[in-house]
């Protein structure tokens, strides 16, 4: 499971802070997963609550929050922007895992819904976020 | 805040030497030389990934003749194995489809695969760096501390000029470069003489070799060629290519 490639790196980055910050103590991270890559939520926060599980005691009490974002994309050639979440159902499992794992290959697969263009930019709901990390 | 960033040093602990084939200019043999080193280390013996940073132009997946394997997942992605090489491309997800990327977009791509791809213990990485020396130069020296460069040249002046360049910005910014390759050199023009003035080691030079065309996606022909030996010859002799081969 490729989620518990990105678990990894919000607890990383977690681990981090509490170093930089001299946190004794992780109490809650708040996570947003940006609909563009598919995150399976419930692996995902399997995959956190394993690795957590072997760092203790530092993420001991944690409360981990994974919110949902849906995806906004803009168009550079004509301004044009719109909500990607019910165009996802569209794309074939092929595109869909390639975005998946490389969120930026919807360059490749997804067009501007009024001019045709691949340039445009993910405004919100790309792929893993952290939003906040508290500790004390 | 994006967690991959904090990762990536991670992902690349097990890796002993990683060398970025770079240059200026595009259509230099940056994919060639990246590819028949990875082929070449592989061969002697070495633990070597092999990574196409090349989102705009992917070509090793072609030089080397990739076929249809692809990368597995499991805690992440698995390169696959290519002729003994880890192999991992954009090619794998976006397949022969263009990929226009802004600077963005490149570096959230870039961080993304160097975020989920488990390499394991490597003796090399390669990395076939794009053309240019901004967006993807910038990453890899930001993204991939124990980078150096190699950096290929061909025997013409406007390619010269951008290689002078490339290197001082590599200085400037304290990045080690291992050297210089001369590709496609021709008796009339010597690059060895130019880059007496660049103050890096001139590794060697390749000669312009026919036959390479109809060895591109043949990994075996390609190793066979004039290319290949000089090739080998410049890893001999270069410190920077050896290194304690892992179990």
């Amino acid at each position: 499971m490729h989620e518990w490639a990105l678990a990894e790196a919000v607890i990383s980055t977690a681990s981090k802070a509490a170093r930089e910050q001299g946190l004794g103590e992780i109490t809650e991270i708040k996570i947003k997963l940006g609909q563009l890559q598919q995150i399976e939520a419930d692996i995902f926060e399997f995959a956190l609550k394993e690795i957590v599980q072997a760092q203790k005691p530092l993420f001991e009490n944690v409360k981990i929050q994974l919110q949902e974002e849906k995806v906004v994309l803009k168009c550079r050639a004509c301004g044009y922007e719109w909500m990607f979440g019910d165009n996802m159902k569209e794309l074939d499992h092929e595109r869909s895992e390639a975005i998946h794992f490389v969120p930026e290959t919807a360059h490749a697969y997804i067009r501007c819904p009024e001019c045709g263009s691949p340039d445009f930019e993910i405004l919100k709901g790309r792929g893993v976020w952290i939003d906040s990390i508290t500790g004390e | 805040m994006d967690p991959r960033v904090n990762i990536i040093d991670k992902r690349l602990e097990k890796i002993k030497k990683i060398i970025a084939v770079s240059g200026g200019k595009g259509g230099i043999g940056k994919s060639t030389v990246a590819a028949t080193s990875a082929l070449i280390l592989s061969k002697a013996g070495y633990k070597t990934g092999l990574l196409d940073l090349d989102f705009w132009g992917p070509s090793a997946h072609v030089i080397l003749g990739a076929g249809d394997v692809y990368p597995e997942e499991e805690k992440g992605i698995i390169p696959p194995d290519i002729h003994g090489i880890k192999f991992m491309s954009v090619v794998y997800y976006a397949g022969d489809r263009p990929l226009p990327l802004r600077k963005a977009g490149f570096t959230q791509a870039a961080i993304e695969i160097l975020a989920v791809t488990q390499w394991g213990p490597l003796d090399f990485l390669i990395i076939d760096m794009p053309p240019g020396m901004a967006d993807a130069t910038l990453d890899v020296i930001r993204m991939i501390k124990k980078v150096t460069f190699c950096v290929i040249a061909i025997p013409s002046k406007v390619v010269l000029e951008t290689v002078n360049k490339t290197l001082k910005m590599l200085k400037e910014l304290g990045t080690p470069v291992i050297g210089i390759i001369e590709n496609m050199s021709v008796e009339k023009f010597s690059v060895k003489e130019k880059v007496k003035t660049f103050d890096m080691p001139f590794l060697g030079e390749i000669e312009f070799d026919p036959k390479l065309e109809e060895t591109i996606g043949d990994a075996a022909g390609l190793l066979k060629t004039d290319f290949a030996k000089s090739m080998s010859k410049i890893i001999e002799n270069t410190d920077a290519f050896r290194s304690k081969r892992t179990g």
